[in-house]
């Protein structure tokens, strides 16, 4: 685990929370430690094993909630401190929402309205597994670091070209949006205040400039790592360290009590 | 590294030639040699090929003619893999240099890639970043470091490999003097054979005895650092300038 820094911190970003950052809590627990690809095939799993099952057993939807909010007290963190990042799933809500109206089929009368019957059950289906995984995503972002992640990825066997991709990402989203708050700065010291349609061909300007000069940065880093020797593939770098068996053993405790709810919940129907 | 007698030639540089693909003409028969231990100061003003002739030294880019031998070694593509983990580039910029999440991951970026691994790894990964004093800030992403620690870090993802040369591009662009002075006392106590490509003057009579001025694509002029610096119409003739109220002959006495 990369040890978070606590000391001030030095240069010139002192605003805000590093783009790569913002969504790690840091705390010391067991889920926090766990090696990166160990958390990343668990989070599959579970998520996979939630989206198989019949939204008709509601029951095994609250025991998965249950399980995950066990999870992230074990890692230490206050649910009041992820609640915000549901926030995200409103585009599916307003989805689900919508689908009771226009379903198809035997309708159910609800107060004043007619709502179809496989429509409500779907809105349930997709809300609850969308919820459901967005929070194991949550918990998997809130106690991995980015950085730990990709490695995680690439000791998984993932593409190495995405994963040097990822990796440059994470690298440089920073150095890009200081770039760009950069030039807001410089516009907003020459008066310009960005409103309404005339500012649209400036935005424009800026954006193709913050372009172009990514673009050459891009090239540079790519001469740079060229003369270290890189050859098209990242080395594998950090702890290629293998995971004790005992480890992957107490992981794979989420998943697979996640799968005794499912086939419980499938097998019940 | 191989240890050899000091003053055998680590770098020779013979009837370089390079245009770039548009016809423009960078490098118009540059020779040097560099001899081991030595540091030397390339100085010339923007545009006189400083940095067109760095990325000759480890294989970049390929000569239109001539040619660059490092302790033996011809450059070429067949050669430019073992080329590259004995010359060692320090670019201009340290967050184009630095691209890994973290600083250690990044300086084991060069001696991973030569096949690496393992404790070795790590030990050679450490001992570069003591060299450099920035141990202390392996686990960090670059991004947290001040100019001048990145400019540290950069050098210790290149001393990581173990290089025969070092070559530094504007090592002192963008530092504050503080900074520039802990970058000085970093590249003086490694006494290697170092190539310091830069326009700043006083920063290259502080750490080079020896100057060469590259102008127009040649070398003009190559002589103890003191004795260029001194010779005014000659660095005017090259658009180089010294700091305001900067006097080479004083410092010398």
């Amino acid at each position: 685990m990369t040890p978070r820094q606590t000391g001030p911190r030095v240069g010139d970003h002192a605003t805000g929370h590093l783009v790569g950052d913002r969504l790690y809590v840091a705390r010391s627990s067991r889920i926090h430690d766990l090696p990166a690809k160990v958390k990343l095939v668990v989070a599959l799993a579970t998520v996979f094993l939630i989206v198989l099952t019949p939204p008709e057993a509601m029951w095994a939807f609250f025991v998965y909630f249950a399980l995950l909010v066990t999870v992230l007290a074990m890692a230490n963190i206050k649910m009041v401190r992820v609640l915000p990042r549901f926030i995200v799933e409103v585009p599916f809500v307003v989805f689900a929402v919508l689908m009771p109206f226009i379903g198809q089929g035997p309708r159910l009368e609800v107060g004043p309205v007619l709502l179809s019957e496989a429509g409500l059950w779907s809105a349930w289906g997709l809300l609850a597994k969308a919820t459901l995984g967005l929070f194991v995503s949550i918990i998997l972002a809130a106690t991995t670091t980015m950085s730990d992640l990709v490695e995680g990825l690439h000791q998984l066997k993932f593409p190495s070209l995405i994963v040097a991709i990822l990796t440059s990402m994470i690298r440089y989203v920073n150095v890009v949006t200081d770039e760009a708050a950069r030039m807001s700065r410089a516009r907003a010291a020459r008066g310009f205040s960005g409103k309404g349609p005339r500012s649209w061909p400036i935005l424009a300007h800026s954006l193709g400039t913050l372009f172009i000069r990514s673009y050459e940065r891009g090239e540079r880093v790519h001469i740079a790592m060229l003369s270290r020797g890189y050859t098209g593939e990242l080395p594998q770098l950090g702890q290629g360290r293998t995971v004790a068996p005992a480890t992957w053993a107490a992981a794979a405790l989420l998943p697979a009590l996640v799968l005794t709810v499912c086939l419980t919940a499938v097998l019940t129907q | 590294m191989t240890e050899l007698p000091q003053g055998s030639p680590t770098l020779q540089i013979a009837d370089l030639h390079y245009e770039y693909p548009d016809g423009t003409s960078a490098l118009r028969g540059v020779d040097l040699t560099i001899r081991s231990g030595e540091r030397v100061a390339v100085l010339g003003p923007n545009g006189a090929g400083k940095t067109t002739l760095m990325l000759h030294l480890n294989g970049l880019l390929s000569p239109a003619s001539g040619a660059v031998v490092i302790e033996g070694t011809p450059v070429t593509p067949d050669t430019a893999a073992e080329i590259r983990q004995r010359v060692g580039l320090v670019f201009q910029d340290p967050d184009d240099q630095l691209f890994m999440p973290t600083v250690q991951q990044d300086v084991a970026f060069g001696p991973a890639n030569a096949g690496l691994h393992g404790e070795a790894l790590e030990s050679r990964v450490k001992r570069a970043l003591r060299e450099v004093d920035m141990l202390s800030s392996a686990n960090r992403p670059p991004h947290h470091l001040s100019q001048g620690q990145r400019r540290r870090v950069a050098i210790a993802t290149v001393l990581a490999s173990e290089p025969d040369i070092l070559i530094l591009d504007e090592p002192s662009s963008n530092l504050d003097p503080t900074s520039r002075r802990e970058v000085a006392e970093v590249l003086e106590r490694l006494g290697r054979t170092t190539v310091m490509v830069t326009h700043d003057l006083s920063y290259a009579l502080q750490l080079c005895e020896r100057s060469v001025i590259l102008s127009q694509g040649r070398i003009v002029a190559d002589a103890p650092t003191v004795e260029l610096l001194s010779n005014a119409p000659l660095l005017a003739t090259h658009r180089l300038e010294l700091p305001y109220g900067f006097d080479p002959t004083k410092l010398s006495a």
